[in-house]
């Protein structure tokens, strides 16, 4: 019963932002064009007739841009791309930002592994010190490009190496942010270090940072829009492509900003009711 | 070497953080069934030297040997020998994600000792022995200071060891809560287990103790029956430490 109630708001709370959006990107946009063409054409027209014009245009433009010929698909197939690297960069991303962490946590805790650390520390400042589209390109162009990678594939490291140093740097927040006694009472009962870190540090410190690796994965799937920049047919090239043969910016790229806004906002929407569930079971 | 009543054998026990030398040469030995009772001014290093029989603390000279084996050796595997020693912490360290009886089971269970069934019954009967039975399925965060104590207990008891570590049990409990804890202290020192028990609680010492230690600035200053101990302290610090706090 419970659950219903939220699954109803949480709808109605995603059905509201959706027209407060569609409002914002369609209409405003639309409303100018058509002042804009009223104001030089010489008409005078009123607000009332601007309004009711701009609405006329945009069906048309829409009908032209998206529906004529199915070039809709464009955007349609690009975000099934788009959805594929995420996830794919983010199972990399976890990974790698596991393994980092507890290179990291370990050293911090124990003073060994040195050379581990020392190399996830570069990693770390690399990844992190350098925007992401820079890393894509590098990683395309000077290495995976070169060597016949496709361009998808070189996507989905450059955008899984990215996210590991975040996820890396949340999820070692988590593991030092465990009381060290925890750590002690497993080893005191003879559980050796990796068995204490999974049996007893990490599921406490994973659930500490489920909801920062869930706003990593809200990140990752946006940053995943500038693939386009080494040919990868994502949801951004194929808005591209329309423009390019539509001679239309506002509706594909608006349609575009829709699309993300709604997946993020379901995803946010999914953060907050996992959070409400862990504060609920907060021992 | 040693008498086979010798549990553990403390041998010139030094350590060091930095150039702070905190413990600068123990020795002295723990009998089968003996409950040792370490006092002394805070600094003095006793908690460091209870942390150092499990290697906690790891330390920088000296040997330690239990049953004969010395267990500073690098060689030996520390886990195997801390099974055998269960500790309890000031701050009770309870994991927090785990149910009470999960709390008690999950050693037993993956360290291969018991099957989880065994482990189990061996946890009810011990939460029952300390009252705390009708607690098997809450969460640490429901549970007062005193009762969390008592399951840290039972925690380490539940690994059958053959001697219990107890770093200043009742220092972060509440005053009307420190009795619950040294009830179980007792009746467990009385089942004659072996106890080596760090502790302010001067009563405990003398009522439950077979031998009382006086530690200061990191070495053995005094060690004797409590009834000795108490009333014909030879120390001078030892006497001006029992006469400032209250018996």
């Amino acid at each position: 019963m419970r659950e219903h109630k939220i699954s109803q708001k949480a709808l109605a709370i995603l059905i509201a932002a959706a027209l407060v959006a569609l409002v914002g990107s369609f209409v405003i946009p639309a409303f100018a064009a058509s002042v804009d063409a009223a104001a030089q054409s010489g008409e005078n027209a009123g607000i009332f007739a601007s309004i009711t014009e701009g609405f006329e245009k945009m069906k048309t433009d829409v009908y032209n841009v998206l529906i004529k010929d199915s070039n809709y698909k464009h955007i349609t197939n690009g975000l099934g791309v788009t959805v594929k690297i995420t996830l794919a960069a983010l199972l990399i991303g976890l990974l790698l930002g596991f393994f980092v962490a507890i290179i990291r946590s370990t050293h911090d805790k124990t003073g060994k592994v040195k050379l581990l650390n020392a190399i996830c520390k570069l990693y770390l400042t690399v990844f992190r010190g350098t925007p992401v589209i820079v890393q894509l390109l590098i990683i395309y162009y000077l290495w995976l490009g070169k060597m016949g990678v496709h361009e998808n594939f070189a996507a989905i490291i450059a955008f899984g190496l990215n996210s590991g140093a975040y996820v890396a740097e949340i999820v070692r927040s988590g593991i030092m942010s465990i009381d060290n006694g925890q750590f002690e009472a497993g080893r005191s009962l003879g559980f050796n270090y990796f068995r204490t870190m999974v049996y007893i540090v990490m599921p406490q410190a994973i659930k500490n940072v489920l909801p920062a690796l869930a706003n990593e994965f809200i990140v990752l799937l946006k940053e995943t829009s500038v693939a386009s920049f080494i040919a990868v047919k994502d949801m951004m090239k194929g808005a591209n492509a329309l423009v390019g043969f539509t001679y239309n910016m506002n509706i594909p790229y608006l349609t575009v900003a829709l699309i993300y806004l709604v997946m993020v906002l379901v995803l946010q929407k999914g953060v907050s009711l996992l959070e409400r569930r862990l504060r609920n079971s907060d021992h | 070497m040693t008498t086979d009543n010798v549990l553990i054998k403390v041998s010139d026990l030094k350590k060091n953080f930095g150039s702070l030398e905190v413990l600068k040469g123990i020795s002295t030995e723990i009998k089968k069934g003996e409950v040792v009772v370490v006092i002394g001014p805070s600094g003095s290093g006793k908690s460091t030297f209870l942390r150092c029989l499990n290697r906690l603390e790891e330390p920088t000279g000296g040997t330690i040997e239990l049953d004969g084996v010395d267990i500073t050796d690098k060689k030996v595997n520390i886990n195997k020998y801390r099974e055998r020693m269960g500790m309890v912490f000031q701050q009770f360290n309870l994991f927090n994600n785990l149910t009470i009886l999960k709390n008690i089971t999950l050693a037993p269970v993956k360290l291969g000792i018991m099957g989880k069934k065994e482990a189990e019954e061996k946890a009810m009967s011990l939460l029952n022995r300390v009252g705390l039975a009708d607690k098997a399925g809450a969460y640490p965060s429901q549970l007062s200071g005193g009762q969390k104590q008592r399951v840290a207990i039972v925690r380490a008891l539940a690994m059958n060891p053959e001697v219990m570590l107890f770093d200043e049990p009742t220092s972060a409990l509440d005053p009307e809560m420190v009795g619950e804890v040294l009830d179980v202290m007792r009746e467990l020192a009385r089942s004659g287990m072996t106890m080596v028990v760090v502790t302010h609680e001067m009563g405990f010492a003398k009522e439950v103790g077979t031998r009382v230690v006086f530690m200061d600035e990191g070495v053995i200053m005094e060690e004797n029956t409590p009834a000795e101990f108490f009333a014909n302290p030879k120390n001078p610090r030892l006497k001006d430490f029992l006469s400032k706090v209250l018996i």
